[in-house]
């Protein structure tokens, strides 16, 4: 057994492929099994980490989730920002320069619209309930536009552990929202052709609730939202921590 | 295969440095918005590479298992993270999750009669 535990200790960051492999597969069964593949796979194992995170506080007894947990530290390794900042860029090769252009000014007119709704009302939000300081009010109002952007956010701007965890759970529930409400309303907002879903994936946002809603609207315009989608990511990842930042810290 | 590797770690590496450089210039001292940069220019030279015919798919295949692995790092961030003290305000992530959504779905439809007028 002490070998195995000298094992696991030394590789830490394999044993994290391991355990976020193993998060992944249960996810994808809960979301087929029981969710009959409505909620994204994506949306319920980033759910599953918070828990994961949750339960390591509890045992662990420390600020770093389950990696206090001697046996897990490879999970924090994994989850650091080396490996977040580098796969979320990676991301982007999948976004052609054509269909961007091809989307044009209403694409970054809704991109922008889209990043400046869901930041305010985010910080509104963390406004009436109580939070007061730039910082957290910027990592929440990022968090609201994204779960990728909130912590990029956060750590750029040097919010706190919980506040970080906390933005990724509001772009959580944002990712669940968009997929459930996607199909529901679809007709009723005239998201039925290519040009509407570009503008619909640039003014919602979050890649995986996008493109999960649009493939159960009308599987066509998957590629069109979720192109724009893509780029909100870059672009608030780009100006929360900057201009929205700046302009947040003037006013407080 | 590495040769993607490689171009995804310049843009990464450049656009971290912009980031670092743009810090420093607005007084924050950290790296801002070196994500955004480094995804624009990742753009920008799979496009320049395209248009010179030097692209190979392999080079895509390599970029391309780093972004698959995006989900699964955000899980591990998720999991290493201080859930516990950001419990309390759970309501405060329900709230902030889906209120901006119900608004936008409200405000799509102007912007989709909006965009087609102009």
């Amino acid at each position: 057994m002490s070998e195995l535990i000298q094992v696991i200790d030394s590789y830490g960051l394999i044993v994290a492929f391991l355990v976020v492999g193993v998060i992944m597969f249960f996810s994808e069964i809960i979301s087929r099994k029981i969710f009959r593949s409505k909620i994204p796979g994506s949306a319920i194992s980033i759910f599953l980490g918070l828990v994961l995170g949750y339960i390591g506080g509890v045992f662990g007894d420390g600020e770093k989730g389950l990696s206090d947990i001697p046996i897990f530290k490879g999970v924090g390794f994994m989850g650091g920002g080396m490996f977040r900042d580098f796969t979320i860029v990676a991301t982007a090769i999948s976004a052609s320069f054509l269909l961007i252009k091809k989307s044009g000014l209403a694409g970054m007119i809704s991109l922008f619209l889209g990043l400046i709704i869901f930041f305010t009302v985010g910080v509104a939000l963390g406004w009436a309930w109580g939070f007061r300081d730039a910082v957290t009010l910027t990592t929440i109002g990022a968090g609201a536009c994204t779960y990728i952007i909130g912590p990029v956010t956060g750590a750029a701007i040097g919010a706190s552990s919980d506040i970080i965890a906390l933005s990724i759970g509001i772009g959580v529930v944002k990712t669940i929202t968009v997929t459930i409400l996607t199909p529901i309303l679809a007709k009723r907002i005239g998201l039925d052709s290519e040009g509407a879903a570009m503008s619909y994936g640039g003014l919602m946002g979050t890649t995986s609730g996008v493109a999960a809603g649009l493939a159960a609207t009308d599987p066509k315009l998957v590629p069109y939202g979720a192109v724009t989608a893509t780029f909100y990511s870059g672009l608030g990842c780009l100006i929360c921590p900057s201009v929205f930042y700046l302009i947040l810290n003037y006013f407080l | 295969m590495i040769y993607g590797i490689a171009i995804l770690a310049f843009s990464f590496l450049a656009g971290q440095w912009m980031g670092t450089l743009l810090g420093h210039w607005i007084g924050i001292d950290s790296n801002v918005g070196g994500v955004g940069f480094a995804m624009i220019i990742l753009i920008l030279t799979k496009e320049g590479f395209h248009r010179k015919g030097w692209f190979k798919s392999e080079m895509e295949y390599g970029v391309d298992f780093w972004g698959k692995l995006y989900i699964p790092v955000v899980v591990a961030m998720a999991a290493s993270l201080n859930v516990k003290a950001a419990v309390t305000s759970g309501s405060l992530a329900i709230a902030a999750g889906a209120i901006p959504v119900i608004i936008c779905f409200f405000v799509f439809p102007y912007l989709t009669k909006g965009l087609k007028a102009s």
